[in-house]
């Protein structure tokens, strides 16, 4: 059995923990929720970290946790990537990444090369914690844990404590990191703009419970539950840049189901790319419209309608080929153009951010 | 002469003493302190109770306890004989012992600080970093907590260097033995060599000015720097 189980409860005065897992062996899982949800207590747990959680872990077949014994956080192949960089202050930044290698047992220095070189650490290495930014303090504890060559990857909040431009300066690194990595990665975030950028999975944690998990594609557009998002309720494609309009400065990407132009991203023809699609951009018209500034317009079919967060708003579902949209219109409007499940209808998509 | 040959074999007495004191401490201290720091226990607050009685008991009281303890009919002088060593009372070792009950609280308390000061973070990097929990202590927790080693080490060593009243209790008064400084200064004051007694007095002063000075005017303010 590959992959991550884990099956944790934990009470504590005012929270309790309950969690039943199976994730995926590879790619970047996201434990989603709001603050307090108890999403970090569960990277805790899977790290050994919180010492009176009962239940059951199993990475990759080999049993970490269950009710005889549980192995120390010490002797567990994983890395940890603390929401504060959290490097040592009495090392430089190449005696952080060390001490870490100098413990494991293979003692093979490729992974440590290749984490300064993934992170764009090198001139930073003889340094201390104290003289590099928040920024890059973060690329270091990120090379750190990769260095060690880990099985399982834990990150939490990587970036919470990092104010916009530092959070820009390391998204391309982590972006990076998912494309190099084979191993599994748990990604703690309260942010749906990292969910939407990162994740391939996604697990939706409230109240110390898992509300939704699945594929990052199907659980944001899952209407029997939706997500907590307000405004970034919406869809993620994954897409493929089909042709570049060089006059225009367009770029056209195909997804699945249907193509869209976007504002050229300076890709090559070819590149995959994740396109995000907030419900709140995308308008529906019964009959195929005409003379409109909105250019992308995709035919579907109405899959599925459910209320919204406000009650005078409507969620619909619209299948174009195997790709999913959601689009946000009011209740009046629906009644008006008698929107149905099953019936065709065209949506303008205004916004189309690519996230790659 | 400055000082007279009795003074100087004072001093090296003291120094000796406290310095033995120091080391003694720092492997006493330095895990009674850990546990204090990281424990919730209901009997954390007896102990540190138990570690700063020291800083208010009369030095007479802790002697005289610690005289009778000592003592041939004592806990700690059966002990001692069952091991074939004579008493401890008026031996250097004696005084080593009662040095060490009465100075505790400060190794114990600035390391405690320190190490509460740490918190529970750099440790639970470094497990996740493979580092056993030993390796983390000394790795980790010893490093990131120096200020806290000094400060108590310091405060342990001048604390030694300053006692009397426990001297006299446990040590009483053997020229080369267990007469220290203090001690010496007192004897002078006795026998009113008033000269002989500003001369060892000053040097007290002094040696306890410079050494505090040096404590609180390091380069800046030695703040606990755990993980950034």
């Amino acid at each position: 059995m590959s992959g991550i189980q884990a099956k944790f409860q934990l009470n504590w005065p005012g929270f309790s923990l309950d969690v039943d897992l199976a994730l995926p062996a590879r790619g970047i899982t996201a434990l989603f929720g709001p603050s307090g949800s108890g999403k970090t207590t569960l990277l805790r747990c899977i790290a050994g970290l919180e010492k009176t959680a009962q239940g059951r872990l199993l990475v990759d077949g080999e049993v970490w946790q269950d009710n005889t014994r549980c192995v120390p956080v010490h002797q567990r192949p994983l890395g940890y990537v603390f929401q504060e960089a959290s490097l040592f202050a009495h090392l430089t930044v190449l005696g952080n990444l060390r001490y870490g290698t100098r413990r494991v047992a293979d003692k093979g220095s490729v992974a440590l090369d290749s984490a300064i070189e993934l992170l764009g650490i090198k001139t930073l290495l003889d340094r201390l914690p104290d003289k590099l930014s928040g920024g890059e303090r973060q690329r270091v504890a990120i090379a750190r844990a990769l260095a060690l060559s880990p099985r399982l990857l834990l990150m939490d909040e990587p970036l919470a404590a990092l104010d916009y431009p530092r959070k820009q300066e390391i998204m391309p690194y982590l972006q990076q990191l998912h494309r190099a990595l084979d191993i599994p990665v748990l990604y703690v975030s309260h942010a749906a703009d990292e969910v939407a950028r990162l994740a391939d999975y996604l697990v939706v944690i409230d109240n110390g419970r898992v509300r939704a998990q699945g594929s990052l594609a199907e659980t944001l557009t899952r209407l029997d539950f939706p997500l907590p998002l307000g405004d970034d309720v919406g869809t993620i494609l994954d897409a493929t840049v089909g042709d570049i309009d060089v006059a225009w400065h367009l770029a056209r990407v195909d997804f699945p189901g249907g193509s869209l132009w976007t504002p050229d991203p300076a890709l090559p023809v070819g590149c995959a790319v994740r396109v995000r699609v907030l419900a709140r951009d995308v308008s529906l018209a019964t009959m195929p419209p005409e003379q409109s500034s909105i250019q992308n317009v995709l035919c579907g079919r109405v899959d599925a309608i459910a209320d919204d967060a406000h009650p005078g708003l409507l969620l619909v579902r619209i299948q174009a080929g195997p790709s999913q949209l959601l689009a946000r219109i009011t209740r009046r409007a629906a009644a008006t153009l008698h929107i149905n499940i099953g019936q065709t209808v065209w949506m303008q998509v205004k916004t189309v951010a690519l996230m790659a | 002469m400055f000082l007279t040959p009795g003074d100087l074999e004072a001093l090296w007495l003291t120094a000796r003493l406290a310095a033995c004191v120091t080391l003694i401490l720092l492997v006493l201290g330095t895990p009674i302190a850990w546990w204090l720091a990281r424990s919730e226990g209901w009997w954390k607050g007896p102990t540190t109770a138990v570690v700063a009685l020291p800083l208010v008991l009369p030095p007479s009281v802790l002697g005289f306890y610690l005289l009778l303890a000592m003592g041939p009919q004592g806990v700690v002088g059966q002990f001692t004989q069952a091991l074939g060593i004579t008493a401890l009372p008026f031996t250097f070792w004696g005084l080593v012992v009662a040095s060490v009950c009465y100075s505790l609280p400060f190794m114990v308390q600035p390391l405690q600080a320190a190490f509460e000061s740490l918190g529970e973070r750099p440790l639970e990097v470094a497990a996740t970093l493979r580092a056993s929990p030993l390796d983390a202590f000394f790795s980790v927790a010893v490093p990131l907590a120096r200020p806290g080693f000094i400060t108590a080490m310091v405060l342990t060593f001048a604390h030694t260097v300053g006692e009397f009243g426990v001297v006299l209790m446990i040590g009483g008064n053997l020229p080369g033995v267990t007469r220290v400084a203090s001690v010496q200064i007192y004897d002078h004051v006795e026998a009113l060599d008033y000269l002989q007694a500003h001369r060892l007095a000053a040097v007290m002063l002094l040696f306890s000015f410079f050494v505090l000075l040096a404590l609180y005017t390091r380069r800046r303010p030695q703040k606990i720097r755990g993980v950034t």
